[in-house]
């Protein structure tokens, strides 16, 4: 069944959800919306450098987009004006990738591809990479989820705890770097963040528990990755804005849902 | 606990719960906290006053390891159950969570404990409801409850009564009283009031950068003038502390040290002016 380009891209679609749904949920807890979109956007840059000196594009985009988490973090930790800080790295990794991009020779002209994604280019060794980095993410979150909502609560209650915020918050950055680089090829570097926090934002108004949320981010991101391909089969538009189209769709339902249910 | 001497520590034989040790902390500008010993036994009622900006919450936070100190140390008894109460909740929207899920964080319990807290702090019943709806009575409630399931030894409080009224104030007051008489923790708690304290502390300590005083409280209800200021709806739950500072001269002073009788005005302590040993 995975001789199906189709089946691939939707075994991708939903892969990635898995990693999103959760992962997604815990950036708009901490609003971190703007964290995200930096690290995604440095993932160009290391398409380009991983290109240019003959490495795996997973391994470049997974170093660069770690880097930049790292940096961004220990900024924070500073006491940095984030929302500036952010707004610099995140535009500055964008305009530097596209930059170092028109020097690399095969990239010039599939350059596209890397900040829209190609989802159904997606072959069965870039399928095993989606899936082992989602189920990394996954596995990461499920293990230290009561650390995390209670460091993601208050931080004082969690060091009160015996937790370590800081080391809660470095499991978090992993995490969003491992997905920024299984995400590129599915709905490229300037839709991850969209792909992080709609889903999630679309489950909130239907969640009583956070669990809930998280598991039913999962839920909206693969119905949006589905219904994203199909639009794009039918219609032939780009698969990964599709994807996204698809589900600020589904956000605007919920949306409208729970406001029509606390009326 | 090895290495606990020195000072004041030696005059009770009992271990401390928590201690403090000429501990002095600076985030990089000056000194915020000076040469702060303190310590807290068992059973025991402490509550810590002191104007803005004195280090009180600072000093609670270097208590619970949150912040390094530059010198001195912390002592802690082996194996401490402490519950510590944050000074407010900051509750994003975006988090679903519901009372019962809250009490499971980080540590997971089971219904029948927390159902047996929350009826503990008078909430009973508010399980399924979610944390943003609540008001901010139930919400320290609902904080000291989950402080509570960890069977503590002390409880450590930030401004609990922030943000309440009096009567919210006093009823939070005789809980916390309650509770110690049931389950015989200590309390460690931070007024955001000069003057007007919880009548059942044992000590209270005037903190201003360092220690400026420490004694008894005033019980509110036995002072005719405060009682016709608060009435008598807070059932003696509140005290007033009056400053009567322990100098070791006895020279008179250009400021007073009751400040009892001067309710709003500023704390105008100087200790770069006037440094006096605690000791």
């Amino acid at each position: 069944m995975l001789d199906d380009f189709l089946m691939r891209a939707a075994l991708a679609g939903v892969g990635l959800s898995l990693a999103t749904g959760p992962l997604g949920s815990f950036v708009v807890w901490r609003r971190m919306a703007y964290f995200g979109d930096a690290t995604a956007h440095a993932a160009i840059l290391g398409v380009a450098l991983a290109l240019a000196l003959d490495l795996p594009v997973g391994l470049g985009t997974l170093a660069v987009a770690l880097a930049m988490a790292v940096t961004v973090a220990s900024l924070a930790a500073r006491g940095w004006a984030m929302d500036t800080t952010l707004g610099v790295l995140a535009h500055s990794a964008l305009a530097f990738g596209l930059v170092g991009a028109s020097f690399v020779a095969g990239l010039r002209t599939d350059l596209q591809a890397w900040l829209f994604g190609d989802i159904l280019a997606v072959s069965r060794g870039d399928l095993a990479f989606i899936w082992g980095g989602a189920l990394v993410v996954v596995a990461l979150l499920v293990w230290r989820w009561q650390a995390l909502l209670t460091a993601t609560l208050n931080e004082d209650l969690a060091y009160a705890s015996g937790l370590n915020p800081d080391r809660e918050r470095l499991i978090l950055t992993i995490a969003l770097a491992v997905v920024v680089a299984v995400a590129i090829k599915v709905v490229g570097a300037l839709l991850i963040a969209a792909m992080l926090i709609i889903p999630a934002a679309a489950a909130r108004g239907l969640s009583r528990s956070p669990e809930a949320m998280a598991v039913l981010a999962v839920a909206i991101g693969a119905a949006a990755s589905l219904a994203g391909l199909q639009l794009s089969l039918w219609q032939d538009t780009p698969a990964g804005p599709s994807i996204i189209a698809a589900a600020a769709v589904i956000f605007a339902l919920s949306a409208s849902f729970g406001k029509m249910r606390r009326s | 606990m090895p290495g606990l001497h020195g000072g004041s520590m030696t005059q009770n034989a009992a271990m401390p719960l928590i201690a403090a040790e000429h501990i002095c902390v600076r985030f990089g500008g000056p000194e915020v906290l000076h040469d702060v010993s303190l310590r807290v036994d068992p059973g025991e009622i402490v509550t810590i006053v002191g104007p803005n900006g004195s280090g009180k919450s600072t000093l609670l936070r270097a208590l619970l390891g949150i912040v390094p100190v530059t010198s001195g140390r912390i002592a802690r008894a082996d194996g401490l159950r402490l519950g510590y109460v944050p000074q407010r909740l900051t509750l994003d929207h975006s988090l679903p969570l519901t009372v019962r899920r809250f009490l499971s964080l980080p540590i997971r319990v089971s219904d029948g404990a927390a159902t047996a807290a929350l009826a503990r702090v008078g909430l009973p019943g508010v399980e399924g409801q979610q944390m943003v709806g609540l008001s901010g009575g139930q919400m320290q409630r609902v904080l000291l409850a989950r402080a509570l399931l960890v069977n503590p030894q002390i409880l450590v409080l930030d401004e609990p009564t922030q943000g309440l009224d009096q009567p919210g104030e006093a009823s939070f007051y005789r809980l916390i009283a309650e509770v110690r008489k049931d389950t015989g923790a200590a309390v460690l708690m931070v007024s955001h009031d000069l003057h007007v304290v919880m009548a059942a502390s044992d000590r209270v300590i005037c903190l201003n950068g360092h220690i400026c005083c420490e004694g008894a409280p005033r019980v509110v209800s036995s002072a005719p003038e405060y009682r016709a200021l608060f009435g008598l709806g807070t059932q003696g739950a509140l005290a007033l502390y009056q400053h009567v500072h322990d100098h070791d001269h006895a020279t008179p002073h250009d400021h007073s040290h009751d400040h009892a009788h001067d309710h709003g005005h500023p704390h105008d302590h100087h200790p770069e002016k006037e440094p006096h040993s605690h000791a």
